[in-house]
């Protein structure tokens, strides 16, 4: 059968420019005949080709109106990328060989080294031609003359790309000295640039991890850190936060599926307000009653942690439910050669500053917010100049319950979302508030920080698990020496 | 006391039917035997494990409708263990001491089985357990339907070191920090060392349980991967970091292309919360997938779709099969097939009858329990993402590879026995 299609194909040839044969083989071909029928595609340079080849990659081809199932796998699909991002050098759109140069300039195989230099001869565009310069002198690195080399050399000192360096480390042991030392400054120059980059990524992690911490515990420093409450219960509306968005998803799934990308739009006021009524519910019904009572509070918010745990599993099942990203929070931006920076995570830094600023204005600008530090500052004298105490504690309740809420939200955009979402970030938030200071919002932002980049730099170091021993017991002793956290509530209040 | 007067007289009809004495007078009542489930329905675990439970239970509720085993119906017996491992252990001595369920199907990580394996020795009960383990453990009261090392971690990082899985030369060794990553690692490094791969090419991390910021460790596999060899990821990752790290992984751009990563621990089920299209290409190795083409597989996956479906379960919309769930059901019915061989329910018996006991698994091909080492006999699979979440066979074993437990790349192992020790109690 596949022996007259060969034959069917074979007499056909002349009428067709793209080679049938190489088409099918990529189909059927065994072992290194599809990489083969892949080179064989490439040497036409018919831009059909380039369509049969992205095609493939997708798992099938059609031929004479049949399809034909292609095994994918990595290397066909790399081999195929290769081969695509050849065809690209050529097309007249800048934008599509921009992105070809750059993927070459990561690494060429050297059978590209005809195609590149063909491509440098035609090329007019500076970016590009500097891409393709690059590509050119690595190819050139192994197999030029003594002076191409010592030339190639110079060039990639202009790199950014870590297969210069390993490029260039490899000449750094050249017997001709005049190459090693060419070798050396090169090499000098790029590690400079690379390690530029390498800082520049374990700051944005730091600052990722901070921005996190702080959602998680911004809630956490009014309830507890403002109003004394020992929440317990404080991951449970994360994780309700968290829930809220996965329904808010699913209802923008089904009802409106075009306008999908936008439903974290609708999600984040639905995280919440639907946190902020739970805690609201939570403090009228039980917490008033246990004020002052600090062990009772614990106790009682615990129990009803469990119980929210146990509804949310008996309602949406055991297993952790998936939330998507909308299109525009997949992937990331590439700031230096090999340091991206996600998109999720660059929303969730930005998100946890606006949250921050709003709370800041809302406390600090507002009505409600001068009543809120009123009572926590001294309540026996609120209540006597007319502050309704007991509402303005379940609104302040509340609020720190919904910006709970809004970090539940933002942690699905990174994380897992489960019944145990909260058991993750519970003892990270009272960290945060303990460590900054029980009662200050800017001690929790510092707290966040320092928290979030004392846990990278050593796990770059020592690895994650060591890394969050040590910042456990660093914890520990900077509580003994200095109980009162970072920052310290000084005066009257401190008694109350 | 009702209740206590049942259980004696069911523990003794069990105890009668033991001895062989299947006398007639059992015949006037509903003849029941009890098997025990001892699988996490809460806690970390809970994700992995419900499923097991839900096709166990499948499994019965078929050998129930078709008559039960040796005329009697099976009932089980379902206890939650909440991924707490102490209470595992707890669990386990209660199934066999007050429930005297005749066989134990259950625990997921290697922890909660080293938690059980003493009680289940101590009292001489039955453990099916179904999840591929690091191997180094064999007992007379276990059976393994889960691979060993030599069933899936090797034949994948074979195909990683082959010139069609991309020749990899440099490799991160990456999981969670508890027993099975670090044992496995322990002998993937030494079989890496035999293939001649030095230390310098080979990065080990682990994060603890749980863990979901992997911005650092895959910056630091981007810089270890970039300095000149081809480098592959094995993943240890277990439990439900797994949806962190390849969210991460996707966002900051490692593509299975220039970086493939092959997992142990994630298959169709892990991937249910993930969004996998940035994933295309990542691998797995596993001994069954779902998206594997046989009558077989077809047949199990209705029965499955039809079971959420009639039973209301909560992944009735998405019915997903995986690779620990075949193991699984495969245990249910070697377990049924040795009792109808043994003719009894007594453990020593049934033992031995399981003994080279074969199936036609939903895998496609007939496994077989291995005469003496207690492990099946399985076909390995590396697996590639697709976009839709299910996994693209790449490659496969000719057929069904025999268990090594012991693996040849720890030292002093080729010493060890490839059976269980047996005491003098064969004899009694």
């Amino acid at each position: 059968m596949r022996f007259l299609l060969i034959v069917i194909c074979l007499t056909a040839l002349p009428a067709f420019a793209l080679d049938k044969a190489a088409v099918e083989k990529l189909a059927t071909g065994e072992g290194e005949e599809r990489y083969e029928a892949i080179a064989k595609l490439v040497a036409e340079g018919d831009p059909k080709a380039a369509e049969v080849l992205a095609a493939a990659a997708e798992g099938e081809i059609e031929l004479d109106g049949k399809k034909l199932e292609v095994m994918v796998n990595n290397r066909l699909r790399s081999e195929i990328a290769a081969a695509l991002a050849a065809f690209k050098l050529l097309s007249p759109e800048r934008a599509v060989r921009f992105e070809a140069a750059k993927a070459l300039a990561k690494g060429a195989s050297p059978a590209m080294l005809a195609l590149v230099q063909k491509a440098l001869e035609k090329e007019t565009d500076a970016e590009i031609k500097a891409l393709l310069e690059i590509s050119a002198a690595s190819l050139a690195m192994n197999s030029g003359s003594r002076e191409e080399r010592i030339a190639a050399i110079k060039r990639l000192g202009d790199s950014n790309s870590p297969n210069s360096r390993t490029l260039l480390a490899a000449a750094a042991n050249d017997p001709d000295p005049e190459i090693k030392a060419a070798a050396q400054s090169s090499l000098r120059e790029v590690q400079g640039r690379l390690a530029w980059g390498e800082r520049a990524g374990l700051l944005f992690a730091s600052v990722s991890l901070g921005s996190i911490l702080l959602l998680a515990a911004l809630g956490l420093a009014i309830t507890y850190g403002l109003m004394g409450v020992i929440n317990m219960a404080h991951g449970e509306l994360i994780m309700i936060g968290a829930y809220a968005t996965y329904v808010v998803q699913n209802l923008f799934k089904a009802y409106f599926p075009g306008a999908f990308n936008w439903y974290l739009a609708a999600a984040i006021p639905v995280a919440f307000v639907v946190a902020a009524l739970v805690g609201m519910a939570l403090e009228r019904l039980v917490i008033r009653w246990l004020y002052g009572r600090t062990l009772e509070t614990l106790l009682a918010t615990w129990g009803i942690s469990l119980t929210l745990m146990q509804g949310v599993r008996t309602y949406f099942g055991p297993q952790n439910v998936q939330v998507e990203n909308p299109a525009f929070m997949s992937g990331g931006i590439e700031a230096f050669t090999g340091v991206v920076l996600p998109w999720n995570r660059i929303m969730i830094i930005v998100f946890a500053a606006v949250v921050l600023v709003m709370m800041w204005l809302l406390l600090n600008k507002t009505r409600l917010g001068l009543f809120v530090r009123g009572v926590t500052q001294n309540r026996e004298m609120a209540s006597c100049v007319g502050v309704p105490t007991g509402r303005v504690d379940t609104l302040a309740f509340g609020l720190g319950s919904g910006i709970a809420g809004l970090a539940g939200c933002a942690l699905t955009q990174i994380g897992n979302v489960g019944p145990d979402l909260g058991q993750a970030y519970i003892v990270d938030s009272f960290m945060v508030v303990v460590f900054g200071g029980v009662g200050q919002l800017a001690g929790t932002v510092y707290a966040a920080l320092v928290l979030g980049f004392a846990n990278k730099f050593l796990e770059g170091i020592t690895g994650a698990v060591i890394a969050k021993i040590i910042v456990l017991i660093f914890i520990i002793f900077f509580i003994q020496r200095r109980p009162q956290g970072l920052f310290a509530v000084k005066g009257r209040a401190v008694e109350a | 006391m009702k209740r206590r007067y049942f259980i004696k007289q069911l523990a003794m009809s069990a105890a009668v039917a033991a001895i062989g004495l299947g006398s007639t007078s059992l015949y006037a009542q509903q003849k029941t035997v009890k098997i025990g489930v001892l699988h996490s329905l809460s806690g970390t675990m809970a994700i992995s494990e419900t499923v097991l439970k839900d096709v166990v239970l499948m499994a019965v509720d078929e050998i129930n409708a078709k008559g039960g085993v040796m005329g009697a119906k099976i009932e089980p017996v379902v206890v939650d263990p909440a991924s707490n491992w102490p209470l595992f252990a707890e669990k386990a001595r209660q199934l066999l001491t007050q429930d005297k369920v005749a066989v134990v199907f259950g625990c997921w990580t290697s922890v909660s089985r080293k938690s059980v394996l003493p009680v289940f020795e101590e009292l001489n009960g039955l453990l099916f357990y179904p999840v591929q383990y690091e191997g180094e453990e064999i007992s007379k009261n276990v059976f393994y339907t889960g691979a060993a090392p030599n069933q899936q971690a090797i034949p994948a990082v074979e195909y990683l070191m082959s010139k069609e899985g991309g020749e990899a030369k440099r490799w991160v060794l990456l999981g969670t920090d508890y027993v099975y990553p670090r044992t496995t690692n322990k002998i993937l490094r030494a079989f890496l060392k035999s293939k001649g791969v030095t230390d310098a090419d080979i990065m080990e991390e682990y994060t603890p349980f749980g863990h979901a910021d992997y911005q650092t460790i895959i910056a630091k596999i981007k810089k270890f991967s970039s300095e000149g060899k081809k480098t592959a990821i094995i993943s240890t990752i277990n439990g439900d970091s797994n949806v962190p790290f390849y969210k991460e992984l996707g966002n900051q751009g490692v593509k299975a292309t220039d970086v493939p990563s092959v997992a142990f621990s994630v298959g169709e089920e892990e991937l249910r919360g993930v969004d996998t299209k940035p994933l295309v290409g990542h691998l797995a190795a596993w001994n069954y997938f779902m998206s594997l083409k046989n009558a077989e597989n077809d047949a199990w996956k209705k029965k499955w779709a039809d079971y959420t479906k009639a039973k209301k379960l909560p992944y009735a919309a998405k019915p997903l099969t995986n690779d620990p769930m075949e193991a699984a059901y495969i245990g249910v019915y070697m377990w049924k097939q040795a009792v109808e061989k043994a003719k009894s329910f007594d453990v020593d018996k049934v033992r031995v009858a399981t003994y080279g006991q074969t199936f036609k698994a939903p895998s496609g091909i007939t496994s077989k329990m291995d005469e003496k080492n207690h492990h099946l006999h399985k076909a390995v699979f590396v697996g590639e993402v697709k976009a839709d979440g299910q996994f693209n066979v790449v490659w496969k074993t000719k057929g069904p590879v025999k268990a090594i437990p012991w693996s040849p790349y720890i030292a002093g192992n080729d010493k060890k026995k490839d059976e269980p020790a047996l005491m003098a109690e064969k004899k009694k």
